[in-house]
């Protein structure tokens, strides 16, 4: 029985004998990933509990179980631990870490040691987030908490005059973003250093072009958020003025600086789960990926026309007519890139043997909901709807539409597909459809009624709400019952496939990518006995069977 | 794997074979000088976005108060930024001639420019404090009632946002250089450890391109903040 990465490991410094500090210290890319996605998922079910506590609470109008202050606080909760700790890190920190390595034969990252230094970063990032939650008091029996009541955005000039603890979510968020970017950095030399020899940039998986696009905005735009959030410190505890009116300053140039970050980074998140979208496609199609070159530079244009798009969440702050007609017509101009790759997806899809796998279920699932969160995206870009729609549930429904419907959906399809590489193992795959179906109709059940309520006016971040709204959210409340249901019966599965399931074998589905021809199941320490010589592409079937094959030395033998 | 975790980061070079039996050396990620001096180059870049969000908030408000930046400017002292903007830029020459001498393997030199360098920085340090001190002996700083609203000692919006960015980017300017101080001081160890040799001086050549970053920013930060005002208060 060979070793595998389970069972021994590089630490950062030491040699330490203890299994738990081999795991604290490890530098391995694979470890890593494994660690990040512990403690996102954990993160994410605290962040799904604040959700559920307003949805209680939003069941009737008037007030049940919540106060109006300690709503605010839940949904600020929900939104810096969804969007800091979960979202953000995300995709890269888990199967970029794990997975692009693997891809382009590389032993490991090009800096694993600052890998594991970003890691521990991102731990201090998240306990300092979360400090304040520890805060409260106790008055009149009742809990008083003191986390940030801002919402994720942190608006100027409210979070500069709140007395909560915006100090530590605002450091936490600085902290979190160097992470990221020290986390996009390493992508970057990586994909650029440590591609096996003979693999050109157009001979990658499409999710290593994924990673690459996410990790430029990762690194480009992080350091204007970074910034922001300092300016914003130094204003609130030195009154530098920037940002406060009374002393001349600009809130609305806050708002710009925080989204020249903010909006870019929906493309960090996106961007990724796509890459897993089509290293999908052609594994379960059993056919080679439909406009390879396309996708692979829409990825690139995504990200940098991406950039420029900002202003759109400002058409109702107080920008010239050209401004926003500008920032309207580029925000039209990527829904151009994404369409291409939906496109790209349904043409491999055509007359490919299509395998209803657990993973392409997934796939398939977000194709519907992911149509839904981004075409609804267009509507609100134009400049005359969104008048009437900013602020309004429409815009949340499409924001979780978009970012829990594709990037949550294709990361939870990530997790099936990768599963078996990562554990060796399989999970119930019954069970896991059956997971998948609960999930997705619980989902639209929260989400399709909100669309409505927001067309009618019934504006987000609010407590209470006119009778008439009443319907919808006993709609959406039902509907979360059954999506946490479907969640926890998700995860349960998983687990169990970590405990019992049987062993899966190098390649269960088939796929071509170089991560599925590793030497044996879980991946021993350093990744391939040998690196290959990639003088193919990365999806080649023919008559439904990959065409590359290696022999244990990784010489193709085809 | 062949190693223990004893040599755990010993690089083994590995030689991919492709099908017409051509041999091809495959990168690792040990001893990857041209990865570090990448990697590093793109650190690089953050800063200049971090910095250049900062101009940008600076020109935006330069153009909303014309008139009081250039007023505000006029009172900083000149005679003082100037000899630090030569000072730094002197120590971005022994900086550069520490590598040189460190690549053509004079490591005594070496250290010796890289202690020039730290000396220097000291002394920006000192006369940024001396300046600090006399903003703050007129009443200028950071929480002072010229820079709050609504009272009598009240400057102009736009002297109140100059002197805001001018605190906060200064400010961070020296934050990077007690940054620069400390990674200085850690070259050092790392030279007398024998870890940065002639031959493997990549923390040497980061640690340098830091610094050529580090004295840029003020080479923008100088004109921007000093010269502005340099044709004294206009009043009208």
């Amino acid at each position: 029985m060979s070793k595998s990465y389970f069972d021994e490991t590089h630490c950062a410094f030491g040699h330490p004998k203890s299994t738990f500090m081999q795991w604290m210290l490890t530098i391995d890319h694979k470890r890593i990933g494994i660690m990040y996605a512990v403690v996102m998922f954990t993160f994410f079910f605290v962040a799904v509990a604040a959700a559920l506590t307003m949805r209680f609470e939003l069941f009737a109008p008037g007030q049940q179980f919540i106060d109006a202050h300690t709503f605010n606080q839940a949904f600020t909760l929900h939104g810096v631990i969804m969007v800091f700790l979960f979202i953000i890190p995300g995709i890269p920190a888990v199967f970029g870490n794990i997975v692009m390595p693997l891809m382009i034969g590389a032993k490991d990252v090009s800096f694993p040691r600052l890998n594991w230094f970003t890691f521990w970063l991102y731990i201090i990032g998240c306990i300092v987030a979360l400090s304040s939650l520890f805060n409260f008091n106790i008055a009149d029996g009742k809990l008083v908490f003191n986390f940030a009541d801002t919402g994720w955005t942190f608006y100027a000039p409210y979070s500069l005059n709140t007395d909560t603890n915006v100090v530590t979510t605002l450091v936490a968020a600085f902290i979190l973003g160097m992470a990221s970017i020290l986390t996009g950095l390493n992508f970057l030399v990586t994909i650029h250093r440590l591609r096996a020899p003979g693999m050109d940039f157009f001979k990658m998986p499409l999710f290593v072009w994924g990673i690459y696009a996410t990790a430029w905005i990762q690194l480009l735009a992080t350091p204007v958020v970074g910034i922001t959030l300092v300016l914003a410190l130094l204003e609130k505890y030195f009154g530098i003025g920037i940002f406060d009116p009374a002393k001349g300053g600009d809130p609305v140039l806050f708002q710009h600086l925080f989204w020249i970050y903010s909006h870019p980074a929906v493309y960090l998140m996106i961007l990724p789960a796509f890459g897993i979208m089509s290293e999908l496609m052609p594994a379960f199609s059993r056919r080679e990926i439909f406009g390879y070159r396309t996708i692979a530079l829409s990825s690139a244009s995504i990200a940098g026309v991406g950039y420029l798009v900002w202003g759109h969440h400002l058409f109702t702050s107080g920008m010239s007519d050209t401004a926003k007609t500008i920032f309207s017509f580029l925000t039209f101009f990527v829904a151009i890139p994404t369409g291409i790759k939906f496109y790209d997806w349904v043409a491999t899809m055509y007359k490919g043997k299509i395998v209803f796998s657990t993973p392409m279920l997934w796939a398939l699932g977000t194709m519907i909901t992911f149509a839904i969160g981004g075409l609804s995206g267009v509507t609100i870009a134009m400049i005359g709807s969104d008048i009437h729609l900013q602020d309004t549930y429409y815009t949340i429904a499409h924001f979780h539409y978009a970012m829990l419907g594709g990037v949550v959906f294709l990361f939870f399809a990530g997790i099936h597909y990768w599963f078996p590489l990562v554990f060796g193992k399989m999970y119930s795959e019954a069970k896991a459809k059956l997971a998948f179906y609960i999930l997705f109709v619980g989902f639209n059940l929260l989400w399709f009624p909100m669309f409505i309520a927001g067309y009618l006016g019934m504006p987000r971040r609010y407590f209470d709400y006119l009778p008439e709204f009443q319907i919808y959210h006993q709609i959406s409340f039902w509907g979360a019952i059954i999506f946490v249901t479907g969640l926890i019966f998700m995860f349960y599965v998983l687990i169990q496939g970590i405990r019992k399931g049987k062993p899966s074998g190098v390649n269960p589905w088939n796929a071509t990518t170089l991560e599925w021809h590793l030497p044996s199941s879980p991946p021993p320490l350093e990744n391939h006995t040998k690196v290959p010589y990639v003088d193919f592409r990365p999806y080649e079937y023919h008559h439904g069977q990959p065409v590359v094959k290696f022999d244990e030395n990784m010489k193709r033998i085809d | 794997m062949a190693h223990d975790s004893h040599d755990s980061h010993e690089y083994i070079p590995e030689i991919a074979v492709d099908r017409n039996g051509k041999e091809h050396v495959v990168q690792g990620w040990q001893g990857d000088t041209y990865g570090g001096k990448l990697g590093f180059w793109l650190f690089m870049l953050t800063e200049v976005m971090m910095f250049g969000s900062m101009f940008m908030v600076l020109s935006y408000y330069f153009t909303l108060h014309h008139q009081d930046f250039i007023n505000a400017s006029a009172g900083l002292d000149r005679v003082l930024g100037g000899i630090n903007t030569v000072v730094l830029l002197i120590s971005a020459l022994t900086m550069g001639l520490g590598l040189l001498r460190m690549r053509s393997g004079d490591v005594k030199g070496a250290k010796l420019m890289i202690w020039a360098t730290m000396l220097l920085a000291l002394i920006f340090l000192g006369v940024k404090a001396v300046e600090w001190t006399n903003d703050y002996k007129e009443g200028i700083f950071l929480g002072l009632q010229a820079l709050q609203s609504g009272n009598e000692h009240s400057l102009p919006f736009g002297e109140i946002l100059y002197f805001g960015m001018y605190f906060t980017m200064t400010g961070l300017h020296g934050f990077h250089i007690i940054i620069g101080i400390g990674l200085m001081l850690w070259l050092l160890k790392r030279i007398n450890s024998g870890k940065v040799t002639p031959e493997h001086n990549i923390l040497h050549f980061n640690i340098a391109l830091y610094w050529d970053l580090v004295h840029l920013i003020w080479v923008f930060v100088f004109p921007y903040f000093y010269m502005i005002g340099a044709g004294g208060a206009i009043h009208g």
